[in-house]
């Protein structure tokens, strides 16, 4: 369980000190005009699923395509997680037999594919957000509520791309 | 709690790179902030230990009573009656109860120091956002209080999501706001007393797991220690005689007896549970029983006990949300001005979301240069949680006072709100009722669509805050009064 939280902090951490820092330093002068949040979808129940819609204020920045294929994968990467398959099962009972000790040294499925999408994240913004001074969050950050994709000004920007 | 010096350096290096403008403290002052984990800011009536690895609720009197009534039962059972049955009988029977013994301990406290699930409470700039759609959709005059429910169609069964008003969040399906904990908590069953947490997506399996394994432990006990008194009595010729020897086996027996039929009666009730695929709190409205009408399905079951079971059972499990042991950092990009990084909690997130509605939140901004650094005041400015002094008899729930269910028909909301009773946990007189009422053996709160109380009565606390601001812009007054009224009510029943 500690293990477990320290992981999670730790990552959550290093994803701030990187996408912060790679951002300020390729932005000049970082000035925030307006975030746009992707809200989650239910219609599938509870599971973790955000919108396709496009919202409006991205228009003028951002292919639709790219923010699609954006949403998709992160749709089906969450929906990797929460699989119910045998890999999973068997993760469950061999936790329960081993009163939950072994997650002190193996990560849950879940982590292993929050790393995966914290990784897809930081890669998205390298190549399609920040030369279009957008940002996105990673939905850990926001509880899984939101996918947060920030909008700054189109001011003196030089793209490092 | 420092993680060392690299930790420093790393944030030295940020403000240097940020700052272009604005406040004058910021680089000479960073090395001497102290760095605060987030469980220190946590807006939630939670407690935490060990540096945040463990949570749990405010009010956890009941759970060291748990703990004692396990241990001391235990302890007497390994104590007096075990040299003589494995004497007499076989050996395995301590091993078979030290098992259980270890496994009921293990997942009592897993359950009870895990999050349940807490979702966190939105960022200024989420909650500003969501009360802009809110206010297009409503047509925006100002007067009318705009709709707080969402609908969703799930599986073909169209559920209502509620806007929380404390967490500034459309709950997602299946989640609810704990009065006691002040949280919203993901498939939320329950708050229960007894393990002094709530029970909800995160702890659920381990929860289930307790009851199940107490359920066999008592048995276990109880069977053995009537064997044993037996044993001995035929041995020592005279009933009597035989208490007399083993006094302990008495309590014992009394302490089993009467946690047999609720424990048992619980444990019963949850695997119905989830072999349906519900909460506790659904099982309780009837959301989706067939007598609310000829189509209503639980769309959330998989179709067969089996898959239900191992979903809930042994299907993957989620991660905390609320990353209590990471850092609160200070400088990333924010839309709202002096605010403290990634989460705001406390009176500057209602201060926030005041102006957000207040203002046009974009225009006002965006013309201010906004990355934010540290600055002291706003680092010693958060309120610290965890050390909120709210007045204890109002969250306490005393056992043995069966709370009338008529007095909480009696409180109403104009949104449809579902107050449920309390039920209270009498071992007296439980033993009477049928077993469908099982569930009213098991002392817990179930959850009621309300916000937080703002104003539990005789406490004065700060989270009047989100009240107040509420109440200021959309002026429901009624409305809130409603609510207050029906906060006040839950409140006095708890405390009777």
């Amino acid at each position: 369980m500690a293990t477990t939280d320290l992981n999670c902090s730790e990552f959550h951490n290093d994803q701030i000190a990187t996408l912060s820092t790679h951002s300020l330093q390729e932005l000049q002068h970082p000035v925030v005009s307006t975030k746009v949040f992707i809200q989650r979808d239910y219609s599938s129940g509870t599971l973790c699923k955000f919108q396709n819609k496009f919202p409006a204020e991205l228009e003028s920045r951002l292919d639709r395509q790219h923010f699609e294929e954006t949403i998709q994968t992160l749709n089906n990467l969450y929906a990797e997680a929460e699989k119910l398959g045998g890999k999973s099962y068997l993760e469950g009972c061999l936790a329960c037999l081993t009163a939950y000790t072994i997650f002190l040294c193996m990560e849950t499925q879940y982590e292993k594919v929050l790393r995966k999408v914290a990784r897809y994240i930081k890669e998205q913004n390298e190549k399609v957000y920040i030369p279009r001074s957008l940002l996105l969050t990673d939905p850990i950050e926001r509880g899984l509520r939101v996918i947060e994709i920030t909008v700054f000004e189109d001011r003196g920007f030089v793209p490092t791309s | 709690m420092h993680l060392g010096v690299s930790e420093s350096m790393r944030e030295c290096e940020y403000s240097q790179i940020s700052t272009r403008s604005s406040t004058p403290m910021e680089t000479p002052f960073k090395k001497k902030i102290p760095k605060k984990r987030k469980w220190e800011s946590f807006p939630g009536r939670n407690k935490f230990y060990c540096d945040g690895r463990i949570m749990m609720a405010k009010q956890t009197g009941v759970f060291y009573l748990t703990l004692v009534l396990i241990l001391v039962t235990c302890g007497l059972f390994f104590t007096f009656d075990c040299p003589f049955l494995a004497e007499h009988l076989t050996p395995v029977i301590p091993v078979v109860g030290g098992v259980l013994f270890v496994f009921v301990l293990g997942t009592l406290l897993r359950t009870s120091f895990s999050d349940p699930g807490v979702l966190p409470r939105a960022t200024p700039d989420e909650a500003a956002d969501l009360e802009r759609q809110i206010d297009v959709a409503n047509g925006s005059t100002g007067y009318r209080p705009p709709p707080r429910t969402k609908e969703v169609v799930i599986n073909g069964q169209t559920v209502k999501l509620k806007y929380c008003f404390t967490c500034k969040i459309f709950r997602p399906p299946r989640a609810s706001h704990c009065s006691l904990c002040d949280n919203c908590v993901e498939r939320f069953d329950h708050h229960c007393p007894w393990v002094g947490n709530c029970v909800g997506r995160r702890n659920y399996r381990f929860f289930y797991m307790f009851i199940l394994s107490l359920s066999f432990l008592t048995i276990f006990i109880f069977a053995f220690v009537i064997t044993h008194i037996i044993l001995r009595s035929s041995h020592r010729g005279g009933f009597l005689n035989a208490l007399k020897d083993s006094p302990a086996s008495v309590l014992e027996v009394v302490v089993c007896f009467f946690s047999v039929w609720s424990i048992v009666g619980l444990s019963g009730f949850h695997t119905y549970l989830i072999s349906s695929n519900q909460t506790t709190n659904e099982d309780i409205k009837g959301s989706w029983s067939s007598k609310r009408g000829k189509d209503n399905y639980n769309p959330y079951s998989h179709g067969n006990i089996v898959t239900n079971c191992c979903a809930a059972l042994c299907g993957p499990l989620p991660p905390s949300l609320i990353d209590r042991r990471g850092f609160v950092y200070l400088d990333t990009p924010q839309l709202a001005p002096p605010t403290n990084g990634i989460t705001v909690y406390g009176s500057t997130q209602s201060q926030q979301s005041h102006m957000a509605a207040a203002t046009p939140l974009l225009q006002q901004q965006s013309s201010e240069p906004v990355i934010i650094t540290a600055s002291p005041e706003n680092g010693g400015a958060l309120p610290s949680r965890t050390s909120l002094g709210l007045g204890g008899p109002c969250t306490s729930l005393p056992l043995g006072q069966p709370t009338p269910a008529t007095s909480t028909a009696s409180l109403s909301c104009q949104e449809s709100t579902d107050m449920l009773p309390v039920h209270a946990h009498a071992h007296s007189h439980n033993h009477s009722r049928p077993l469908q009422d099982q569930v009213a053996h098991h002392h817990f709160l179930t959850p009621e669509d309300l916000p937080s109380p703002p104003g539990m009565l005789p406490c004065n606390t700060p989270l009047g805050h989100s009240h107040t601001v509420q109440a200021g812009f959309y002026n429901p007054a009624s409305q809130d009064s409603l609510h207050e009224d029906s906060v006040r009510g839950l409140v006095k029943l708890s405390s009777v």
